[in-house]
């Protein structure tokens, strides 16, 4: 790694940016990487992923991993700006929920206020019954929610969360009528679904990996078919344009010098584009997504007027 | 025996050190109050990625296992449970260490503390599949059920006054309310406060119910913290060996109760405890000396926490849901490793699978040397140490421990009114185990009772859901049974004093 800097610096040639560099050795000790839920979920798994990377792309900087977990995430994101801003410090952000929790009640933060400098990859929505389903087919279910409006179950985690968006998405695209069943995290909405006491759930394509031949899934929303579940139809072959999912990404408290800010993300992008984190990611059914801070005000327009336009389905006011 | 041939992976030098450390690791963890068995599998986890899938299993694993006894220790000595498992431990822990028998206490945590995470692990090891399918009979209606049963416990537990022990229900149940609603998602006794939208953390209530207390008294009694008789034994195994072959049903049932709720995701080392340590009271001959110091009690708590270890790597390994919340963290250790759970784990992946499991196994037996060495150790050093220094290290640890559940301010500050407010309840003859009871089982039952309700209203019977199911019958049969019974209890002790008269 240490020649592939000086190789980029001397084939730069320009000894200018390279001091700049060098000036400012950041990051120069330990960063804290704060994930603001408890350990053992997707946020902590991914940075995980991320972990031993970091240090590779980093000139040998750690990163040391911490739970801040309450309120869904409202606990830990009420104070980011509040914390250190030298770009030692860097926090989860995962939407749907920085968009919602604001909309909802007053959870000490503004979307606006959160900086997140990279959205890094994004656990795509999918649609599974048990595999003893009599539902075969995503139409199978569509028929059914339509033959008897509300008498089809779903589960999944929390309300106004990314599942019950999912499911809020879909009932106006497909024009049916099921029934939402909250549950308290993923483990306990998969329980549900394998006890049978729920007809389908709404998850995402790594429980659909996790379960394995537990489960059937009837389609994914993405772009294109996850590598891991070619078996999955997308929601697009089949005639409904659901893209979604909840995505992660890495924020930074906002008075972060913006020199500091382009290097950290410089460093999320290169781990994004290592071929053995990618593997990793997708062996997991996690989706890598490049959203830097060149394409991030686009994004986070597009994706806060997408769920403005739901949230009134999930019966949320729109400040 | 399945996987035999695995288990000399399990025993070599570098897996014996592996389980050695991890046991000394989370028994020290889990002994701190506040520092839970969860968080000393959290903390422990980064430690284990380099090494080969099973042997970081084994780790981890012994970390959780050892954490488990250690909440024990702080249970016994300070009244103060270690972690929330440790709470039915502290009734007769904390008795029995006060009169001076504190050694015997740790003594027989110790030894059920093994046994139970024996047979939590033969569970494991023979009946895995098989038993995974009980998690998936549970249904929301099922947890509704559980979670009334359990508050009924509250009626057999609470000293005294019943209907002190049921204000004192209603106060957790009120407290499990606060914050935002698990499933549905309203904001609720906030006061608009963001501090109190996590709700009140169960970790924080128990330091300060049990432990804010204790300091307190210590401080404003002039009597010695601990009464000593005679010549201190560091340990008195044969004393406690005796206990345990007098009580091995009572060890049995508490092992199989804990394996089982183990095995339900969603309840845990706290639940199996209650319910083995009620049942061990109704069962008991002298019902009456529970409470007061009874060998019995630890016996059922401590072998039925330890036995929730095996049973929660069930659905863990054999259906990808963590059946504990350490169970969780271990999940997402496992993905990290790249290893896929689920039924095929047992043919496809069998050395690290039986791997693990002799492990977990040999590490439950390594706890005895270790857990009476280090109980040695922490009650020798209890005994020597002034009040004058004891009270506030203990002091400073509850806000550490607090202030530990979530790196967070709002948890510390939470844990100081609670405890005020348990010190005043107890002037007034209240006790802490039906306000924790209460706000452990309160988001359980609302949980189950709104799931299990809006599935019913999908189905189109309310009633059959929560009435027709086979489970939830005979949940509500014991409910009933363990609603009437200090009524016939009472009934019949009063039908044989008029026979002896």
């Amino acid at each position: 790694m240490k020649t592939m800097k000086h190789l980029i610096c001397s084939s730069l040639l320009v000894g200018f940016s390279c001091l700049a560099i060098g000036a400012d050795n950041f990051p120069d000790k330990t960063i804290n990487y704060i994930i603001p839920f408890g350990p053992g979920g997707e946020s902590d798994v991914t940075a995980r992923f991320q972990e031993p990377f970091f240090k590779k792309y980093s000139g040998g900087q750690t990163v040391a991993i911490q739970y801040r977990a309450g309120a869904g995430g409202a606990a830990a994101w009420s104070q980011l700006n509040g914390m250190t801003a030298d770009g030692h410090t860097m926090m989860g952000t995962n939407l749907p929920h920085i968009v919602f929790q604001p909309m909802e009640t007053n959870s000490g933060y503004k979307t606006d206020d959160l900086n997140t400098i990279y959205w890094f990859h994004f656990t795509p929505d999918a649609l599974l019954v048990h595999k003893d389903s009599p539902f075969k087919t995503l139409a199978d279910f569509t028929a059914a929610a339509k033959a008897s409006p509300g008498a089809v179950t779903v589960s999944g985690t929390g309300t106004k969360s990314g599942n019950d968006l999912a499911k809020a998405r879909f009932d106006k695209m497909a024009g049916t009528k099921t029934s939402y069943i909250p549950f308290k995290g993923t483990g306990a909405s998969n329980t549900a679904l394998l006890g049978k006491q729920v007809s389908a759930t709404w998850g995402y394509t790594t429980s659909a990996l996790q379960l394995g031949d537990q489960v059937r899934c009837l389609a994914v929303a993405l772009e294109k078919r996850h590598p891991r579940l070619p078996d999955c139809p997308t929601f697009r072959e089949l005639g409904f344009d659901l893209i979604g999912g909840v995505y992660r990404g890495l924020a930074v408290p906002a008075a972060t010098p913006k020199d500091r800010q382009a290097k950290l993300a410089g460093i999320i992008e290169k781990i994004n584009h290592d071929p053995e984190f990618i593997q990793k990611m997708v062996d997991a059914g996690y989706t890598v997504i490049d959203v830097g801070p060149s394409k991030m005000v686009e994004f986070m327009t597009k994706i806060k007027k997408e769920y403005g336009e739901a949230a009134s389905e999930l019966g949320l006011q729109v400040k | 025996m399945p996987g035999i041939e695995y288990f000399l992976n399990a025993v070599t030098p570098f897996a014996l050190l592996i389980a050695v450390a991890g046991i000394v690791a989370g028994v020290v963890i889990g002994a701190l109050p506040g520092l839970t068995a969860t968080m000393a599998v959290a903390v422990l986890v980064p430690f284990t990625f380099g090494m080969d899938p099973g042997i970081a299993l084994i780790a981890l694993g012994a970390i959780y296992m050892g954490a488990i006894y250690g909440g024990a220790y702080s249970a016994i000595l300070l009244n103060t449970p270690g972690t929330p498992s440790a709470i039915c431990t502290t009734f007769d822990g904390y008795p029995m260490a006060k009169r001076g028998d504190g050694d015997l206490a740790l003594t027989l945590a110790c030894l059920a503390s093994v046994i139970g995470g024996l047979i939590g692990g033969v569970f494991l090891l023979m009946l895995a599949p098989p038993l995974a399918t009980v998690a998936l009979r549970f249904g929301p209606v099922e947890y509704f059920w559980l979670a009334l049963f359990g508050l009924t416990l509250i009626s057999s537990l609470s000293e005294g006054s019943v209907v002190k022990g049921a204000i004192g229900g209603c106060i957790g149940l009120l407290l499990s309310t606060i914050g935002v609603a698990e499933v549905g998602g309203d904001v609720r006794f906030t006061g608009g406060s963001t501090a109190l939208l996590g709700g009140i953390d169960v970790v924080s209530a128990l330091i300060g119910l049990y432990c804010v207390p204790v300091l307190i008294e210590l401080v404003a009694t002039p009597t010695p913290h601990m009464q000593l008789t005679g010549r201190v034994a560091s340990f008195r195994l044969v004393e406690a060996w005796r206990h345990v072959r007098a009580a091995w049903f009572n060890l049995t049932r508490s092992s199989v109760i804990g394996t089982i709720v183990g095995i339900l995701p969603g309840a845990g080392g706290s639940i199996a405890s209650l319910v083995s340590y009620s049942e061990a009271r109704r069962a008991s001959k002298h019902p009456e000396n529970f409470g007061k110091g009874e060998p019995d009690g630890i016996i059922a708590s401590e072998s039925a926490n330890n036995a929730t270890v095996g049973g929660g790597f069930i659905p863990t390994l054999v259906l990808g849901i963590p059946g504990t919340p350490p169970d969780a963290v271990i999940l997402g250790a496992l993905m990290v490793q790249g290893i896929r759970v689920g039924p095929q784990l047992f043919t496809e992946q069998a050395d690290t699978v039986y791997t693990f499991i002799y492990g977990l196994i040999i590490a439950s037996i390594l706890m005895l040397p270790i857990g009476l060495l280090v109980g040695r150790y922490a009650f020798q050093s209890l005994i020597r140490v002034p009040k004058a220094l004891l009270a506030p290290s203990v002091a400073f640890m509850t806000v550490l421990g607090s202030y530990a559940v979530h790196n967070n301010t709002h948890e510390a500050l939470q844990m100081v009114v609670i405890g005020g407010f348990a010190w005043v309840m107890g002037r007034f003859g209240f006790t802490a185990s039906p306000i924790v009871l209460g706000l452990i089982l309160g988001s359980i039952a609302e949980g189950g009772f709104v799931q299990g309700h809006m599935i019913g209203t999908a189905k189109g019977s309310v009633l059959m859901e929560f009435f027709g199911r086979p489970i939830s019958m005979v949940i509500i049969v014991m409910l009933v049974l363990g609603l009437l019974y200090p009524l016939l209890s009472r009934r019949a002790k009063k039908k044989e004093r008029v026979n002896e008269q």
